[in-house]
C-alpha cells in the first residue's frame, strides 16, 4: 500500500518526510523492544512502535527502516524530527494504539514479516 | 583507519553516536550493505549496554581492508554469569533503561550471531569487554 493509504487507515499525519507519501510499503512490524526490531534481516517495512523517543528512531537508524508509525498521539519532539530528517526517514504520527494500528494495517493487506 | 568513542553510562541520548559514525564511514569506504547492517547492529547492541548496565567506556574501531574490528572496554559491574548473560530473554536491565526500549534480554546473543568473532572478558565490580570481529 502507498503511504498515504496508510495514513488515512490510522488517521496518520507525517511529520517527517510528508513530501513522500506515494511511496509504497508491502510489510510490517511491530513492536516496542528495540533489541527485537534489530535481530530483524529485512530493512523492508514500516516500523510501527509505541516507543516514541530518541532511541526509537536510532533503531530504525541502524536497522537501515526509512518508514515508521508513532502510536498513541505520542509526542514527536524535535530531537527525534532532526534523526529522522538526517536518516531521510517519514515517520508517521496516529492517535490509534498499536494493537489498533497493527490490526487495522494487517486487515487492509500490509503484510506480516513472520 | 582507528576510531574512538567515548561512552557515559545512563546518557541514552548519545548512545548510537559511535554505530551511527561508523555506519556512515563504512557506507563511504563502500562496504557490501548487508555486512555493514551486522556491523552496525552489534556495535549498536554493545554500545547501549555500556549505557544500560555500566558506568562509562570506550569504544575502539579498527577499520582494515580484511574487515572490522570492534573493542568495548566498560568500567561497570561486570557480568556474574556469561552463560546466563548470553541466554535469549535474561535481562537484568532497570525499569528507566526498559522504558528506553531496551531490557529485551536480545542484545548479547544477536551481537554473537551478528559477528564472525566475539569474546566476553569481564571482572566482576570492575568491568566488561567485547572484542567484535566481522570480516568484509
Ligand atoms: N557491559 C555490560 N556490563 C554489565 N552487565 C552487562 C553488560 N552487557 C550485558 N550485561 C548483562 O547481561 C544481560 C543481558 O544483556 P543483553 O544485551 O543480552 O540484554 P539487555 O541489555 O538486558 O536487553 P536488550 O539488549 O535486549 O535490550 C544484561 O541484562 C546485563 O545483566
Ligand atoms: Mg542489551
Amino acid at each position: 500500500m502507498t503511504l498515504k493509504d496508510l495514513c488515512k487507515l490510522i488517521d496518520g499525519r507525517a511529520v517527517c518526510g510528508a513530501d513522500r507519501l506515494d511511496e509504497g510499503v508491502k510489510y510490517g512490524f511491530a513492536s516496542d523492544l528495540m533489541s527485537d526490531v534489530l535481530t530483524l534481516k529485512s530493512d523492508d517495512f514500516v516500523l510501527i512502535t509505541g516507543l516514541a523517543n530518541i532511541q526509537a528512531i536510532r533503531t530504525a537508524e541502524m536497522s537501515n527502516v526509512s518508514y515508521m508509525v508513532i502510536c498513541r498521539g505520542k509526542t514527536v519532539t524535535e530531537d527525534m524530527l532532526e534523526l529522522a530528517e538526517e536518516n531521510d526517514m517519514v515517520v508517521i504520527a496516529s492517535p490509534f494504539s498499536l494493537f489498533k494500528c497493527a490490526g487495522l494495517l494487517w486487515q487492509a493487506g500490509l503484510k506480516e514479516l513472520y | 583507519m582507528r576510531f574512538e568513542y567515548k561512552v557515559e553510562g545512563g546518557d541514552f541520548t548519545q548512545a548510537g553516536n559511535a554505530a551511527s559514525a561508523i555506519k556512515k564511514t563504512l557506507k563511504q569506504l563502500g562496504v557490501d550493505p548487508v555486512v555493514i547492517k551486522r556491523v552496525v547492529v552489534a556495535l549498536y547492541e554493545a554500545e547501549v549496554n555500556i549505557v544500560a548496565h555500566a558506568w562509562r567506556g570506550v569504544i575502539y574501531a579498527d577499520i582494515e581492508g580484511s574487515g572490522i574490528k570492534l573493542r568495548l572496554e566498560d568500567e561497570g559491574p561486570g557480568i556474574p554469569d556469561i552463560g546466563k548473560a548470553m541466554t535469549r530473554g535474561f535481562s537484568t536491565a532497570s525499569e528507566g533503561v526498559r522504558e528506553m526500549g531496551f531490557g529485551a534480554g536480545m542484545g548479547l546473543p544477536n551481537i554473537s550471531e551478528n559477528a564472525d568473532e566475539f569474546h566476553i572478558d569481564t571482572v566482576v565490580g570492575e568491568g566488561t569487554t567485547l572484542n567484535i570481529g566481522i570480516r568484509f
